[in-house]
Order: C-alpha cells, then structure tokens, then sequence
C-alpha cells in the first residue's frame, strides 16, 4: 500500500481547498520558477528518467513523447493539448483531478509547455463534464489572477492555458479525432503520420497528453524522479489513479503504487468483491476497450495492476478503471452492452469500425440471448480480427478486444446458453405443435 | 529518389510518393474506394491495405509516404508486400464489411456493370454472406434535379464530399450521423448548387449517386462509346458520347490534364435530352409568313433566287457558337466566290480583329498554365458561370496558396475568395497605371495572369477595353519571356476557330451589328447563330440545328447536324485544335453542314472544289496549317499583346456585365433541354431566395 507521505493527489476527494490557497498548502506552485529556469532539456530527462507512462491508456513513455517535438520553435508555435475527453466506461480519474486538485494540472501545464517551448495550451474537457470545466476554468483564472499563467508572470515564461468544452464524443479522447474536435471540425481521427509533434494542432507541432501525466508532473519536477522511479515496478513507476467499479463493496477511486496486486488493491480500499473474492466472475483491468481477465489462479488472483502485469494476461491496464464483475453478471449481455456502446460511438470513417461494430453488438445481442448458432462464435472472432488493426486509430482494436476477451475466457457460457436456448425452443415447438 | 522493395521488386521513387503510387511504379494494382488522384487523402475505406514491413498492423497505402517508411537495420530500402496471405485477409475482411450492409441490388442498380465495388467483389469478395442480422436501410435524399441518390448502396468513401468541397468550392454535401448510422446529404436536403455537382456520380465507386436524367435508361454494355470534345463552353472539354443506335444516351467527362482534368460542367453532361427535342429535321421555306417543309430542292431554289438577285455587298454571313471550323470554312468559301465580304462571327459585336494576332484573342497563359501562375486579375468575366471547369483550374490552384485573385467586372461568388478593385474600365485603367495596391502584387509576381473576359469586349467601348487589359498586361509584368499571362476567356465554342480562319469582315465588309440593322442586306446566313436580332427586311437562310431564335426569324431553314453528329474542327480559348467526332447521325432529313454548303454551292453557281470532309480538311489545313495539329497549341506572340495595348481607345464608365445570365441556357440545344430548364428554373428561385434574404 502506498505511503501517505507518497500521493500526488493529496485532495482527491474533495475534503480540503480545491482553490489557490488550498493547493498551495498542499504544495503547488512551490518553486515552479525554479522548476522552470532549469531548461527544457532538464525538465524532460527528468520525466524521463521517472519512467513516466502516459495515464491516458496506451502508456508510453511521456518523457519520450515529449522529447519527439521539434527541438527548436521554428515559424510554427508549439502548443501543448490536454486530453480531459475522460469517457471510457470505467473511468473517473481525471474529473476528480479538475473537480479537487485542478491546480495539479494547471502547473502541470505550465512546466509541460516550457518543457516542449508551448506557446499556450489547450485542455478539451469532455461534453458531459460542465462542472469539472467551471472549476478547472476558475483554477485557472485564480492561476492568471495570480500572474502564475499568462503574458509576464511571475515565472518569466510567457504561457496561456485555455479550456475547450467538447460535445461529448468518445471518439473525441483520441488524440488526432480531439485535435479535429478542437480545431471546430468533426470528431474523425485523422492519419498518422504525419504525428502530432510534428503536424498537430492547425498544422503546428503539438503534443497530446492524459490530464493524470500532466497533472503528476509538478510532483515529479519538485521530489525527483529518483523519487517516483521507486514507487511500482521497472517500467511500471510510480502512483497512478484506479477507479474501481462494479460489484466491490465500495466502489472508489483512489491513489495507489502501480503494480499494486488487484486483490489487494480491491481489499484494501473497496472492502472486497461482493461476496467475497471466490465470488469474482471477471475483471476488465482498464477501462471498457481492454479485454476481461477471469478469476482464478490463472487471472485474476495474481494479477499486478500495472502496464506489464496485465499485458502478461493478455489484456492491457489502459485507464487503470477496474470494473469488477462477480459472479452474479451476466458476462454475455455485459459484454454486449459494451458492444453497443462501441457501436453507438464509432465516428463512421473507416469501413472495418462502422460495419462491424454493429455486426458485433447484433450477434452478441442474440448469443446473450442463446438465439444463435456455435459456428458464430468462430465467426465473431473472425470478425473482430477483421476489425483489429485495421482502421485509423485505435477505436477499432479497442472495441474488438473485449469481444476477443469474451470469446477466450467465456467459450462454454456461450455454447451452453445457446444449447438451452435451442432445447426450450424445441419444448416450445412441440407445445405449439401439440396446441 | 527514394528506392523501396514492392512484391520483391526495387523500384526508385520520388520520396514524396505514396506507398499506393510506388506500388503502382512496381505494377502492383492496388483496389480503393476512397483514394481519387484529384481529391484529398481521406484513407477511410482501407482497402488498400498493404504490409510494410516493420509495421505491426497493415497499412493504408494511399497515404502511407514512401518516406514515412523506415528502412531496414542496416540501411536496405523498407520493403512492402501488397500480395501476401496477409493482405489479402485484410482486403476480404474489409470487401465482406462493404458487402454486409450493401443492398446488392445490382440487378436494378445503374451502376451495374460500371461499378467498382462489383469489379473488387470480383477480386475479393466471397460467395456467401456470414451476415444474419438486417441490412441497414438508409433514407434517399433529394439532392437536386441532377443526381439521384439509392442511399442504401453508399459505402460512405467521402469522395463526394470531398470533391463538393474541394473542386467544386460550394461545400454542400456532408456526413450527419456518426458510425453506421452516418449518413451523407445536403443541409436539409437542399439541392445541390455547383455546376460540377454531375461530377460526384462519376466519383461516387457505386450505385449511390447516379444520373437522374439517366436514370434507368441504359446498361453500359448497350453503349456505343465516342471519344469527342465538348462545345457547351469555349474550354473544349474532353467528353464521351454514349449512344445506343443513333441516339445519344448520356455525355462523360473523359481524362485530358491539360484542359478539364476530369470534370465536365452540368451543362456539358445534361445537355443530352437538349439533342433530341426541338430539332430541324427538314428544310423549310416561309411562305405567306408561315414555315411550311419543303424539299432541299425547293429551298435551295429559293436561296439561287434571293441570292442572284442581290449584290455581293448586299448579301452577309453570321456564325454562332456552335459552328464547326469546318462548317465556317465552307460557307466562307462558298460566299467568297460570289464577292462577299461580310463575315462575322463575333455575331455579339465583340471586338476581336484576328490582324491584331492570334495573342490577342487567345488564353496565352493555357488551362494548364493557369496552375503555374502567381497572381490574377479577372476582368469583365465571371468564370464560374462562363468557364466552370477553367474556375475549378483557378480554385485548385488558389487552394494551394500564395495566389492573390482580383476581380474588376460584376461580383459574384467565384468560390474563392478575391479583392473587388471596381466595376468598370476606370478600374482598369488604374490597375493598369499601377495605382491601386493590388497593381503592386501583380508587379511583385513572377507570373501573374490578367484575364480577360469576352464580353467586356462586346460593349461599344470594347476595342479600348481590349487595349487597356492588354496595356495592364503588359505594364504589370504579365507578358514577359517565357510567360504570356494575357488571356481572354471566351464564351463560345466556335468563336476562336472562326477567328483563326478569318470569319470577320473582310476589307469593305461589315459587322454584325451592322448586317443586322435593318435594310443593309439582301440576304443574310445565319449559321446556328441565334443570339442575333435579324429586322424584317433581309431574306434570312438559317442553317441550324433546333427551332431557337435564328429559326423562327428565318426565311429558308436548312437543318444542319449537332455536334455529336459531325466531326469537325473546334478550337477552344486557349487556341488548343481540337477534333469532335461524330457519335450519331442527324435526324431526319438534316445534313452535317459543309455538305450542305457544298450542295448550295452548286446551286449558287459557286461550287467548292471538295466532296468530302477529308478534302475540305486538306483545303482548311492548306489555308490554315496550324489547325492540322490536333491537341495542341499555336502559341500566339507577345508582340500583338503590345501592339494592342499600343493601340489605346476611348473607354466608358459603364460597369462590366457577365454576358451569362443563366448558365444553364446559353445555347439552342441547352436552350432546348428539359433538364436544364429544370436547373435553371432550381437557380432561379435560390438567387429570388438568397435575394430576399
């Protein structure tokens, strides 16, 4: 379990001062100048050796991201973007960030923004976060009223932060789709290449970063990355915010070590799975889009919450939001829900994601059901594998993967309720028959 | 040069290609939908899916770079496989989700036999559906008299979106709904208002967009196909008529970079129904003020009679825009013989003099050329309406930038954007005397382009209008070695080969205005001219094709052939021969009409020394040799350009007005069109509407 003397996020929920004075108490805005005067050389190698992985669900390396800008600012302004489009099922990390300790991410910004010479930067917050984007605005207007932020501010880098308030798109937290978004087109992902850092926002070199990376770089800049290279496993560092859902006892979000075992994380801070750990079904580790890993000893029972610890399970940690299953769900029906959302949220673009999302929805509506045949189950694999890889961005794979995560773990629910399913039928056929 | 391995072939490449255009280097063939030369990258549809190796998920080719590739380890060029098990399964997975929601109504779908997706369905498509569920069904949306959409079929490739906000510039189609629920459409269903709209059928790979006057006419395979120009406008695109028998069933834009790339205009494309309704199928002769039929014997006698009783100054000739080079030669010649020296084929009092040089009348610059120019003037001219295809050249070249654009004549909406230095030649005159700022821009390019519509040069004041956009020209660094940026836009077919031949006055002859004054001429031939008011008094021959103006006025009409039913010369404005080649034949009783002049020659008393189109060419090349070289351009020289700016001329103060009123209706066949009096009609009531507002 993670020391108290060792969170970031020292207000997560709420109890103290979300406002200037309390950070400060807390200890924002500490030393930022100093922080800053150290050059962006220093800040990113600092980042970069704490092992930092973006928050965000694909994990890399935050440091090296950054490093990927262009090393001078040519004609072109750089800006710095911050995705608070928090929307994968599951999670709720970044909204208590803005809603408690907004400061965290507003300094974050600044020293993000010297670290890759930003101009000015941009946070997308989600369409359904109205009161996250008040209090993250009116952090930010203390930060400016302060001369934190802004032209000629007490720390000598010029530096302008703006809120940008989405419609409420899933497809909007991808990074090139919240670019589009945040330029006034459409939320459609764009191609890659060309990346962000070298045509991102308007055309301008640009980096596109989870509000948790931002938000524990302050920290980072003020104990050393000695200090957060410590916390978690190699490769895994430091805290990270899990969002614990589903059938726990009591269903939180709470700071802990990466690499915290899951039935410690859930024990210690959830009060346990509902009826006890034998009566875990499955997890899904990372938000919606990673596949489930089942309980028992070869799933969930040694499972460690961080980027390689699920991965070595086939699934991956994405947004470290644990949805908890026990063994009362219906896994089929629970698994098609997700489909539908995947299905309610593809942006349209590439054939393989508009087509087969809802092909997958409608053939696990019937399997949750048992309305179908064992061959569709081979098939619905196919079909996801035909998905997998082949769109534009990573939407695509996310939607195929708890599929795939279903097919692997839950084969014999399925076939078993197609077999009653088709039994009943049959008693069925024979008492109208016999009417 | 940037050498990549494609299907174990190395092929050397221009870094900037993408994999699809390498791909195509090595011989590869690679399926899309999306991806359009002439469009945007939009690399939505993924059926170019190729493997590169390195890359852990295949990758779309169309707009992968070859220099986004890493090479190897130790340097080998990066490596593509665009045929192996890999691929394939990507492509077929991706041909089955094109297929699962695709209504497969080939049968009745009008695209059949024409369609890309049935053609890749061949290639990677399966026999069977592993599809249970419903088919998606997806709403028709009225989109304009011209396109008609089967939105089921439409497998959301975005070409057409692209291309109505890319070529066209009047973005009006769009995608609303997300996922499988998106859907494209126009704002509420408006109808759509370029004059490339036809254009999105073409691109559109199947059967969502298709021809609504086409609409189940004909299969493709039914279709007789000729390769031939157009002469709806003075650009000269190139186009194939598709006939079934000796009809012509629909109009296609063919492939020529250096005139319409691929579009055509909607007039170009749905002037069909234009050719079979309103024609002259027969002679007539006026008798006691009615047309009544008659035989060619019987007219032409009547034509002998008119014409030996009058004198050679008392007898005319006027062509319209519509007429072949060869058509002008022979009447030319024909009257010629008998003395006559009144021509003209600027039957709008345009002053073009082919003495002052051929640069003179002439787009110097080319079409092509308008994408190497820096800056440009338009004068008196509204491209959009005059040229469609020449606007959509300007605005492909605008959208690459740095290209400052002026306007000096009416204001419209060009779909670019361009500074309004005024409305009349008083602008002119001080853009030309370099005194308004955007004379400084033009100065500071390096090729900057002035042009110069024909219809300021048919005002009385035109042969000063002419001067001073020559004298702009010349001033601000437009004709200079090695770029001749003066170029007049014409509005008729005919008008620059009438003009290459010497279809003017000759020394004591008169205009056209002045034939047409009432009692000047005896007999007067009108040759598919129609925009010409004829007083009573002269005897009017009509050689025409539809019952239009110049009919009605007539006296003797003889029918002549359209341009889908002859082979003649055209030369369009930028002095660039052309050949249109017959596709069908003349209804009725109407002859191609050189042979009728040659026929009415003998009956003059006048006959022309040819009795076939072949020798009549070779008498037209001997007189004209630069018309014998098809596909290409006697380039004009700049010394007239100057010596016309020299030439000066009083100029008034009236505003420049576009001579295209209604772009649907500038000619008898269009005038004779169904469709585009229903597009006309559409057009009308938007400018009453946007008026109102």
């Amino acid at each position: 379990m993670l020391d108290d003397r060792d969170r970031i996020f020292r207000n997560l929920y709420g109890l103290g001062d979300w406002g200037l004075e309390g950070a400060r108490k807390r200890g924002s805005w500490d030393g930022t100048k100093a922080i800053l005067d150290k050059g962006r050389d220093a800040i990113v190698n600092e980042v970069k050796a704490s092992g930092l992985r973006g928050r965000g669900g694909a994990g890399f390396p935050t440091g090296v991201k950054w490093s990927f800008m262009p090393k001078t600012v040519g004609d072109r302004p750089h800006y710095l973007v911050v995705n608070a489009d928090e929307s994968e099922p599951g999670t709720c990390k970044d909204r208590e960030i803005m809603r408690h300790d907004p400061h965290l991410l507003v300094e974050g910004c600044l020293i993000a923004g010297r670290a890759m010479d930003c101009r000015a930067g941009y946070i997308y917050v989600r369409g359904e976060f109205i009161r996250e984007r008040e209090r993250l605005q009116a952090a930010i207007d203390q930060a400016y009223e302060a001369k934190l932020l802004g032209k000629n501010n007490v720390h000598g880098y010029d530096f302008d932060l703006y809120v940008h308030h989405g419609a409420g798109a899933y497809i909007c937290g991808e990074e090139m789709a919240l670019l589009e978004s945040l330029e006034g087109k459409k939320g459609q992902p764009r191609l890659k290449p060309p990346f962000p850092a070298n045509m991102g926002l308007y055309g301008c070199p640009t980096t596109v970063n989870n509000v948790e990376s931002i938000a524990v770089v302050p920290d980072i800049m003020r104990r050393g990355a000695a200090w957060f290279a410590g916390i978690g496993r190699q490769n895994n560092t430091g805290t990270k915010l899990f969002c614990i859902s589903g059938h726990v006892e009591r269903p939180c979000t709470v700071e802990d070590a990466m690499g915290v075992p899951l039935r410690e994380l859930i024990e210690t801070h959830c009060g346990g799975v509902r009826g006890g750990w034998d009566n875990l079904l499955a997890v899904i580790p990372g938000g919606s889009s990673m596949p489930l890993i089942p309980a028992g000893s070869a799933g969930c029972d040694d499972l460690l919450m961080d980027f390689d610890g699920c991965a070595k399970h086939k699934s991956a940690l994405g947004t470290a939001a644990v949805i908890v299953m026990d063994k009362s769900t219906d896994i089929i029906r629970a698994m098609a829900r997700i489909s539908y959302f995947y299905k309610h949220e593809s942006c349209g673009q590439c054939t393989p994601c508009r087509e087969g999302m809802g092909w997958m929805w409608r053939v696990l509506t019937r399997m949750a059901e048992g309305r179908a045949q064992k061959r569709e189950i081979d098939m619905l694999f196919d079909v996801t594998k035909q998905i997998e890889g082949h769109t534009i961005c990573a939407f695509g794979d996310g939607a195929a993967w708890p599929v795939q995560g279903l097919l692997r773990h839950f084969r014999p629910e399925i076939e078993r309720r197609i077999d009653e399913y088709t039994r009943k039928a049959d008693v069925d056929a024979v008492r109208v028959a016999a009417e | 040069m940037a050498k990549i391995i494609i299907d174990g072939t190395e092929v050397d490449v221009p870094p900037e290609y993408t994999l699809l255009q390498a791909a195509e280097a090595a011989g590869a063939e690679i399926p899309r939908f999306c991806f359009h030369e002439r469009l945007s990258i939009a690399g939505n549809c993924r059926m170019c899916l190729v493997e590169l190796k390195g890359s852990p998920k295949p990758v779309a080719s169309c707009a992968w770079g070859v220099r986004d590739c890493r090479p190897g380890p130790n340097g080998e060029p990066p490596v593509v496989n665009t045929r192996t098990p890999l691929v394939r399964k990507a492509r077929e997975g991706v041909m089955e989700f094109l297929l699962i929601n695709h209504p497969l109504d080939c049968p009745i779908c009008d695209q059949g036999g024409e369609c890309d997706l049935q053609d890749q369905a061949m290639a990677y498509g399966v026999d069977s559906s592993r599809f249970h569920e419903n088919k998606r069904a997806v709403e028709d949306k009225y989109i304009g008299p011209l396109v008609k959409t089967i939105m089921n079929r439409c497998i959301h490739c975005t070409r057409c979106i692209r291309f109505s906000a890319e070529v066209a510039g009047v973005p009006e189609l769009g995608a609303i709904g997300r996922g499988e629920d998106m859907e494209i459409t126009t704002y509420l269903e408006h109808a759509m208002s370029s004059e490339l709209q036809g254009n999105v059928v073409d691109l559109c790979p199947v059967g969502a967009l298709t021809s609504k006057p086409y609409a189940f006419a004909a299969r493709p395979w039914e279709l007789a196909k000729t390769e031939t120009v157009d002469v709806m406008d003075a650009v000269g695109s190139a186009i194939r008529v598709d006939t079934r028998g000796r009809e012509v069933m629909r109009i296609l834009p063919r492939n020529n970079d250096d005139v319409n790339e691929e579009w055509i205009s909607d007039k170009t494309r749905h002037v069909v129904d234009g050719l079979r309704t309103q024609r002259l199928d027969q002679p007539y002769i006026r008798d006691n003020g009615r047309l009544k039929p008659a035989t060619w014997q019987q007219a032409f006698g009547v034509i002998a009679e008119h014409v030996k009783a009058a004198g050679a100054n008392r007898i005319g000739a006027i062509a319209g825009d519509l007429a072949a080079v060869e058509d002008m030669f022979a009447l030319k010649e024909m009257l010629s013989r008998l003395g006559v020296q009144n021509f003209d084929a600027n039957h709008d009092g345009a002053a073009f003099n082919p003495s002052l040089g051929r640069a003179t009348y002439l787009f110097n610059p080319t079409i092509a050329g308008i994408e190497q120019a820096d800056a440009l003037l338009i004068v008196g001219s509204n491209p959009r309406k005059e040229a469609a295809v020449l606007n959509a050249r300007i605005r492909k070249r605008w959208r690459t930038g740095k290209f400052p654009v002026a306007l000096i004549g009416e204001m419209a909406d060009l779909t670019y954007p361009y500074d309004y230095l005024g409305g009349g030649p008083d602008s002119l005159a001080e853009t030309a005397a370099g005194r308004d700022i955007f004379a400084d821009t033009l100065r500071k390019a390096e090729r900057p382009l002035v042009l110069l519509g024909a219809s300021a040069l048919t005002r009385k004041d035109g042969s000063g209008v002419a001067a001073l956009a020559a004298k702009a020209a010349v001033e601000l660094g437009a004709v200079k070695d090695g770029w001749n940026g003066f170029g007049v836009l014409h509005t008729g077919a005919a008008r620059v080969g009438a003009l290459d031949i010497g279809f003017v006055p000759g020394a004591s002859g008169i205009s056209a205005a002045e034939m047409a004054m009432p009692g000047t001429l005896d007999v007067l031939f009108l040759l598919g001219a129609d925009e010409v008011d004829v007083p009573p008094g002269a005897f009017v021959v009509y050689v025409g094709t539809h019952g239009d103006a110049g009919a009605h006025r007539a006296d003797v009409i003889l029918p002549g052939a359209a341009y889908p039913e002859k082979s003649g010369i055209y030369v369009n404005t930028e002095g660039r021969v052309q050949i249109a080649n017959r596709a069908s034949f003349p209804p009725g009783d109407a002859r191609e009409d050189w042979a009728i002049f040659r026929a009415l020659s003998d009956v003059l008393g006048a006959k022309l020394p040819y009795d076939s189109l072949a020798a009549l060419r070779q008498g037209l090349f001997k007189a004209h040799p630069h018309l014998q070289r098809i596909g290409q351009i006697a380039p004009g020289d700049a010394a007239d350009i100057r010596r016309l700016a020299a030439q000066g001329g009083a100029t008034e103060k009236a505003p420049f007005r576009s001579p295209v009123e209604d772009f649907y209706l500038t000619n008898p066949i269009a005038r004779a069109s169904a469709v585009m009096a229903e597009c006309s009609a559409l057009a009308e009531r938007r400018t009453a509407l946007s008026a109102a507002e």
